[in-house]
């Protein structure tokens, strides 16, 4: 079977494995693809006679128990690569776990806002911050649910590598972790943006 | 063995630290959003926290510090695009600012 080349020895070229340029350019895209949803926000912002304050329809004291969540999920995601650098993979198993508890976590907050929302009639067409707000947390959400899908199996089936090729599976862990906290990033700013301003 | 592990404690011990920092930005952005402060103020301290939040995220989590320059190139000219993005948005819009686009 052919093998993918570079995955523990860097390219000569390049100084990297391929994964982590690959990863980086794959970020890199996203941070235009949510650039551009910022600058939808910024536009509407900018055009709109009223703009609501954010706190005034969202629940301030749920977004920021939901910032420490995933700040502390990006946390156990660098120990659990970490570990493995340490070689301990049951101390690996037990951060990639709770990294992915943590996830959940977020993503039940997030569905309990929402249905918050939906009581109030208050859906993605109700206003134009209403549609800024479920279009950029929506994808956002959509990122957490990819980063979960990697993570369990880096966590279950993935985890089989450890045995057979370590240090290719301590590169995988990096880079899913590299994709968990551009994850984290993105909250960072989309909380004080749609909660505080 | 003993000199690699207690380097991963450091490592460990900046991780828990940088978490710290976080929670406690995340606390003072939360409370300054509490002040009321002129939209303006506001946004520029908020995004300046959230930039402040971001760079240790990038820096220690995404180990940003230790990395190839040529990652660094890439996300730089990635932010330089970015803010051509923005900033062609803001030019369009007050291009037509008072113009009734939609109806």
């Amino acid at each position: 079977m052919e093998t993918i080349p570079y995955t523990v020895t860097p390219r000569e070229d390049t100084g990297l494995i391929n994964a982590k340029l690959g990863i980086w350019l794959f970020l890199a895209s996203e941070v235009m693809l949510f650039g551009g949803l910022f600058s939808a926000y910024i536009f509407l912002r900018l055009g709109a006679v009223s703009w609501p304050e954010g706190s005034s329809i969202l629940n301030v004291p749920i977004g920021t128990f939901n910032t420490l969540v995933l700040i502390g999920s990006s946390v156990t995601m660098v120990l659990s690569w970490a570990a493995l650098a340490e070689k301990r993979f049951d101390r690996f198993r037990l951060y990639l776990g709770l990294t992915m508890l943590l996830s959940l976590l977020f993503l039940v907050v997030k569905g309990f806002e929402y249905s918050e929302k939906f009581s109030h009639h208050l859906y993605p067409a109700s206003s134009s911050f209403m549609a800024i707000y479920f279009t950029l947390t929506g994808l956002h959400a959509l990122h957490i649910i990819g980063g979960l899908v990697v993570n369990g199996y880096l966590w279950g089936p993935g985890s089989k590598m450890w045995a057979s090729d370590p240090e290719r599976f301590t590169n995988r862990v990096e880079i899913a972790g590299l994709y968990w906290h551009f994850v984290d990033l993105v909250w960072i700013f989309l909380f004080p943006v749609l909660y505080l301003l | 063995m003993t000199s690699a592990s207690s380097e991963l404690d450091t490592h460990t011990r900046t991780y828990l630290a940088v978490f710290g920092a976080l929670a406690i930005l995340t606390v003072v952005t939360v409370t300054v959003g509490y002040l009321s402060l002129p939209v303006g103020a506001a946004i520029v301290v908020a995004l300046s926290i959230a930039s402040l939040k971001g760079a240790l995220v990038a820096s220690f989590f995404m180990h940003l510090i230790s990395e190839q320059k040529s990652i660094l190139w890439l996300l730089l000219l990635t932010l330089g695009l970015l803010l051509v993005l923005i900033f062609i948005l803001i030019i369009a819009f007050y291009d037509h600012a008072g113009t009734i686009i939609v109806t």
